[in-house]
């Protein structure tokens, strides 16, 4: 381990990560804020496209009754519940299409209940 | 694989489920391949139904949806020698947000498996029948939605991975499944039967069990352990080490191969091959080997 890393990681330590990065004038990656509505028996959007390597922050409401939010490409998984908005994020590091789906049975058409996220270039 | 024989798991796997010499019966009825009384005790066949989804309604996928469960139960009786037991592995009715319409469907569907000629049924749950109400209604009409039970030196788990609706087992009933196989002997055949896979078979279709991982955790130690299952009607076949699974067809409709459609829509009914894709299958018990036969058998011959 070379004394660069070693002197970040105690000054980390020492500071806090947000502290380090306004030490070290490191701008934050721009986070894309995407809302999705959850209702029987469908997600709105059902297709959303970000970039690949870009923060993205997903807002999740119910319109109507317990819903989940399931992303298992990107191990991202929320509870979506009424009154409460459920707030997820990650970093998509691959491009291609990949499903989502409500993984809380909500009932007849609970089946149905899927979306896409597309990741491009 | 210990004594589940690996070659035969992937000769079951790549031909489709229709395998092995079935000499088993033939044992026990005792036409000249009789063998010696420990191991006739030892031997012995059940029937696996499952996803009868009763009340469904769509006449694309199943014009047949009040005569599909008739058909089954019909074959089953017709079949040479009686089963031990039947187990049904779950979603026995399709749901509905109608509590009084749940109720019925579960009433209709208990009066028409009453015909069974086989008098022991074993039921449980799927996420259809029990998770809108934790299995309230389900437990009203066919009793706990976790138990075991011991057949001729087999343990059965039946496992209730549905009546939560985030599909998971839970604690107390991790604790429960813990505590029953601590009775047991290391070597004991288990057969784990649940209506979820308990691997993560495709979570993109929520084809998973949220906690299965715990339980399979809880399994392991044990070296002879089997799981029958449900949910994603259509015959599949997977080893978490040395544990097989092994998925069952629907009695109302099949659905694609894991990831092979954009939806897990129902495969559309083909007027061609009418019951293509429906079934249920006999599952053979070699107790002393802890091996399982199994063929699967369409609703109608021919």
């Amino acid at each position: 381990m070379n004394r660069t890393i070693i002197l970040l990681m105690a000054l980390t330590a020492a500071l806090g990560t947000a502290t380090l990065a306004s030490a070290l004038k490191i701008a934050p990656a721009t986070e894309t804020v995407i809302r999705l509505k959850a209702k029987n028996f469908e997600f709105t959007p059902g297709e959303i496209t970000v970039k690949k390597g870009a923060p993205v922050i997903l807002e999740l409401t119910s319109e109507d009754r317990a819903h989940g939010f399931n992303l298992p490409d990107f191990s991202v998984r929320t509870d979506v519940k009424p009154g409460v908005v459920s707030r997820v994020s990650f970093k998509p590091e691959k491009t291609g299409r990949f499903g989502f789906t409500c993984d809380v049975f909500c009932g007849s058409g609970h089946e149905d209940m899927s979306g896409t996220l597309v990741v491009t270039e | 694989m210990n004594e589940f024989d690996r070659r035969d798991f992937l000769k079951l796997a790549g031909l489709g489920g229709v395998v092995f010499a079935s000499g088993l019966r033939a044992r026990v009825l005792g036409d000249g391949l009789r063998k010696d009384e420990e191991t006739k005790a030892e031997e012995f066949y059940f029937v696996q139904l499952s996803d009868t989804h009763w009340g469904f309604d769509g006449p694309k996928v199943n014009p047949d949806a009040q005569g599909t469960l008739k058909k089954a139960v019909a074959a089953v009786n017709s079949l040479d020698t009686q089963p031990d037991f039947v187990v049904f592995t779950g979603d026995l009715t399709h749901t509905t947000d109608d509590p009084k319409a749940r109720r019925e469907r579960m009433a209709e569907f208990k009066e028409i498996v009453s015909k069974l000629k086989v008098k022991t049924v074993r039921f449980m749950a799927g996420e259809h029948d029990a998770s809108l109400d934790r299995g309230e209604a389900y437990q009203e009409f066919f009793g706990d939605l976790h138990y075991s039970f011991d057949h001729k030196g087999a343990h059965f788990i039946v496992l209730d991975n549905v009546s939560d609706p985030q599909a998971i087992i839970g604690e107390a009933q991790l604790k429960w499944l813990q505590a029953d196989l601590k009775r047991l002997k290391r070597d004991t055949p288990i057969v784990a039967l649940t209506h979820r896979p308990l691997f993560d078979l495709y979570p993109q279709w929520d084809w998973a069990t949220r906690d299965a991982a715990a339980v399979i955790d809880a399994l392991m130690p044990y070296p002879n352990v089997t799981v029958f299952y449900g949910h994603i009607h259509q015959e599949h076949h997977h080893l978490t080490g040395h544990i097989a699974h092994h998925a069952a067809k629907s009695l109302m409709f099949p659905l694609p191969a894991p990831g092979s459609a954009p939806k897990r829509a129902p495969v559309p009914w083909d007027p061609a091959a009418p019951y293509k894709g429906l079934g249920f299958r006999e599952v053979e018990a070699e107790v002393k080997k802890a091996k399982y036969e199994i063929t699967e058998l369409p609703v109608t011959k021919g």
